[in-house]
């Protein structure tokens, strides 16, 4: 495994492995590793020797660090300062065995957590990013600024590319204020259709909603056997106490209602965010699905068997299930017209199927060679997501 | 000056057969080609820069847009897409051997989702039309840029445009689920969908704020959200520029998102004044619009505490709305302030560029020393949350110098914009306006790779070319009115 300490090493590491067309399996952590496919590659280039905040500005709610840094001592430093990251990006060490993760991890992946819902996904927050291509030139995208619409933005492109298109070498991103308190309403909901109707309405209130999740298992130690809908309200103590108090009257409607606050809210949505709520099996795959809210229950239904939990007003779907290629083409034709990621599985089953949806064939054929300039000898993540 | 390519002579040459072809493929009302209906087309919010198109095409439905894109491809002709054409960094503007394909006439609401929160529109659906339409159930589209009246989502994609809100909610790339694109072969596909986030490359991300040079979008899926319970500004006016900055670090500092946060300086507050008498005050030299959003009692705890903080700044004075009127009477300044800078100066240039906050008494302490060296008097009023700056040049568009002066003080303020940390343009967009200053932000081999992926779209460099990218090649200058 490679280690660089710079990027300029970094990049001297790309370009030689570019002229030797000698294929890398890029990663910060390896947190992720199990996600979608395995990399075809001998050798590992991390960036875990990129660390380090280099700017943080509370006033202008702006930081940036190198790709490197783990997740964890960002959100110590912003806590110093009273912000937080946005995002809420998950901690998947449960799920994937592995943790530790670098920011450049949950930017190439893009991954949030519940507040997504409100505030907008990771790579929302993406303000400026310095990154190596894969023939070892250095660029950057971006800036350091909240607004900036200047040139074509390769920083939303990057986000989320796992690692395909570039090996990101630092990040800047908005980060806000952390809200004073927390309130939840957990709400004893009949069936999935019924839970996902109160979450809508709950996002659909002016209450300012900041987390809305469904756990079709229920929380069996707090009382609450059957599905249960969580709604969250993050602001100053005044306000959580006004608007928990008005949500419950728009949500009385939908099925008995408990309220949680402090410790006990927040750590309800530790357990959304990092996914352990769905309670997957050791030898279970696990899938992420993203659909419009309203077409969940029928997704969940189309899926008897499986474990689930739902986030995003129910529009973000966590399945646990038999690893199978049968079960994949289920999930897949769950999805529909909405998105997957085979998020967990054996070997064998990642790469028997298409681990994230095809793009249209026009769409495709433009795809191929944007990743041909950023990528020209196709030695980041070979295979990583699906090609 | 601005340079544009030299027409293509070949083009020029076959116009008849050209405007013969999309006649075959557009009803007849929809393809304009003679003189008196093509002016209106012949510039954008950049008036300054005029050329007439070749032709202009109004489809009606995505399949003609594919149709003419496709056609336009086979004959090697320049296309340019416009929505309602209000850029102020001339995006939308022609050139001799272009057809503009503009999309006002797609202006259907197609969907409207309360319970998943979203609607799907047309490109050509304005950008009030979208929270016009579902306002009855409460909601909104929430990017709000001032010409919101008459800008067209599609520009606003294209665009990547903002707000006085999007502090709290963000800019347009924020706000989307999907589009539908149509590519310069005249290929349809659809990037994104109506859910968040989907798994692979994010498209519609490179697409938002691309300024037409990738594709055509038809039809946009934005996110809706209910609003709030209620909304009320306030303003508080201070006797020197560093003092407000301290302020409005102050506010931030103390958790507290205003959902808006503008700024103004005394040449804004006065032509403010004098144009929507709003009671601003106009000894002060620096003053923030504040806005908070929730019930009545959640607005007066937010307004009591960010009078607390202003009050540690020594404001000469503050207002807080009492009421909803109120606080329209003190937006309504801040709304008219390019209306009102108009009437001081019939011709101004508006400046875009975005800065670190913390850069602000700097920036706007040389502004005024150029404007001094320039002999142009500027008014500046920004969204103080996010560092967007509107600085406006006020000049002569009859004196052919002024004109001059006025653009390269302008190229100087976002020189000095980028030289201090931040960017060319917060949400403007290039255009041709900014196009010969990327190579102040960009290195050459970053402008080589963003052109390169421009290729990837648009081989031919067909798609609103001129734009963005410095020129590289033949040219032939444009006229200035
Ligand atoms: C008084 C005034 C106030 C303004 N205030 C703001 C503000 O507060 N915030 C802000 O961000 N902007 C503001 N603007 C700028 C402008 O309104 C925005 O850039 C707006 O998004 C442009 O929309 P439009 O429909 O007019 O697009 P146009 O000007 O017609 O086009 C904009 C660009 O997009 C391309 N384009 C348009 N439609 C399509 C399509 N369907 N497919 C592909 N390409 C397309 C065009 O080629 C052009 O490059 C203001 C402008 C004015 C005149």
């Amino acid at each position: 495994m490679m280690t660089p300490g710079t990027e300029q090493a970094l990049a001297e590491a790309v370009r030689a492995a570019h002229a030797a067309r000698e294929p890398l399996a890029i990663e910060g952590a390896g947190s992720k590793r199990a996600m979608l496919r395995p990399v075809q590659a001998a050798r590992t280039l991390s960036t875990r020797g990129l660390t380090g905040i280099t700017l943080y500005k509370p006033a202008e709610l702006v930081i940036s660090a190198r790709a490197g840094t783990p997740v964890a001592e960002i959100e110590a430093a912003l806590a110093e300062q009273g912000q937080q990251i946005i995002a809420e990006p998950p901690d998947l060490s449960a799920l994937l065995g592995a943790g530790g993760a670098t920011l450049g991890g949950v930017v190439a992946t893009n991954l949030s957590g519940p507040r997504r819902i409100a505030w907008g996904s990771m790579r929302d927050h993406v303000l400026g990013i310095r990154a190596v291509k894969g023939d070892g030139e250095i660029f950057r995208s971006g800036g350091r600024v909240l607004k900036n619409v200047t040139g074509l933005d390769l920083c939303k492109l990057l986000a989320g590319s796992h690692g395909t298109l570039g090996v990101l070498t630092e990040i800047t991103f908005k980060v806000l204020p952390a809200a004073e308190a927390t309130g939840t309403l957990a709400l004893a909901v009949p069936d999935l259709g019924a839970g996902v109707r109160a979450l809508s309405a709950g996002l659909g209130s002016p209450f300012g909603v900041s987390g809305a999740a469904l756990l079709p298992m229920g929380m069996a130690a707090m009382g609450l056997p059957g599905p249960v809908a969580l709604l969250r309200i993050e602001d100053f103590s005044e306000s959580v106490t006004y608007r928990t108090g008005r949500l419950r009257e728009v949500l009385a409607p939908f099925g008995e209602i408990s309220l949680f606050d402090g410790q006990a809210a927040r750590s309800l949505w530790r357990g959304v965010r990092d996914a352990t709520f769905l309670d997957a099996a050791p030898e279970d795959a696990v899938w992420r699905l993203s659909v419009a809210p309203s077409a969940a229950p029928a997704v969940c239904a189309a899926l008897p068997g499986a474990k689930l939990l739902l986030d995003w007003g129910g529009g973000l779907i966590w399945v646990a299930g038999e690893a199978s290629e049968a079960m994949h083409q289920a999930v897949v034709a769950a999805a529909g017209t909405g998105s997957f990621t085979l998020f967990r599985a054996p070997d064998a089953l990642r790469h028997a199927v298409a681990v994230l949806p095809p793009e249209p064939p026009a769409l495709a054929a433009i795809s191929t060679r944007v990743k041909a300039l950023l990528d020209p000898a196709g030695i980041l993540n070979p295979g990583r997501m699906g090609r | 000056m601005i340079r544009l390519p030299a027409p293509k002579p070949e083009v020029l040459a076959r116009r008849p057969e050209i405007l013969a072809g999309l006649a075959r493929l557009v009803p007849a009302d929809a393809l304009i080609t003679e003189e008196l209906r093509l002016r209106p087309y012949e510039t954008d919010g950049l008036s300054a820069y005029r050329q007439m198109p070749m032709a202009v095409v109004l489809p009606r439905t995505t399949a003609e847009v594919a149709a003419v894109l496709r056609f336009c491809h086979q004959q090697g002709v320049r296309v340019i897409p416009r929505g309602a054409g209000t850029s102020l960094s001339g995006g939308a503007l022609p050139l001799a051997d272009a057809v503009v394909i503009g999309l006002m006439r797609m202006n259907r609401i197609l969907e409207m989702n309360f319970e998943d929160r979203f609607a799907v529109v047309e490109a050509g659906v304005t950008n009030i039309g979208i929270t016009q339409a579902v306002a009855g159930e409460g909601f909104f589209y929430a990017p709000d840029p001032s010409s919101q009246l008459a800008c067209m989502i599609g520009g606003n994609v294209m665009m990547n445009s903002g707000g006085a809100h999007c502090l709290k909610y963000g800019v347009t790339a924020n706000n989307l689920l999907g589009v539908k694109f149509v590519t310069i072969e005249g290929e349809i596909f659809e990037v994104g969908g109506t859910h968040l986030d989907g798994a692979g490359y994010d498209w519609l991300g490179l697409i938002t704020g691309s300024e037409g040079q990738l594709g055509m979008v038809t039809e946009v899926t934005v996110r809706i959200l209910r609003g709030p319970e209620g909304a009320r500004a306030m303003l508080a006016a201070f006797s020197s520029i560093p003092v407000a900055g301290q302020a409005v670090d102050a506010i931030i500092g103390s958790g507290i998102i205003p959902v808006a946060l503008e700024f103004m300086d005394r040449p804004c507050i006065h032509a403010c004044e004098a144009f929507a008498h709003a009671g601003y005050p106009l000894d002060a030299e620096a003053m923030l619009i504040i806005e908070v959003e929730g019930s009545e009692a959640e607005q007066d705890a937010l307004l009591a505490r960010i009078r607390d903080i202003c009050a540690r700044f020594d404001p000469i004075s503050m207002k807080v709305a009492e009421s909803a009127e109120q606080s329209l009477a003190i937006w309504k300044g801040r709304k008219g302030a390019f209306g009102a800078v108009g009437r001081i100066s019939p011709d101004y240039l508006c400046m875009d560029g975005t800065i670190p906050t913390g850069e602000l008494p700097r920036v706007l302490g040389r502004i005024t020393e150029m404007s001094e060296e320039y002999g142009l008097k500027v008014a500046n009023v920004f969204h103080a949350g996010d560092g967007n700056l509107h600085p406006l040049i006020m000049f002569d568009a009859n004196d052919p110098e002024s004109f001059r002066k006025a653009e390269a003080f302008g190229a100087d303020i976002l020189k000095l914009c980028v030289e201090v940390g931040g960017c060319l343009t917060g949400e403007h967009g290039v255009g041709v306006e900014k196009r010969d200053l990327m190579h102040v932000q960009f290195t050459a081999d970053e402008l080589a790779l963003q052109r390169s992926i421009k290729s990837a779209f648009d081989p031919d460099w067909l798609l609103n070319p001129a734009k963005v990218f410095p020129l590289l090649g033949e040219t032939v200058l444009a006229g200035a009115a």
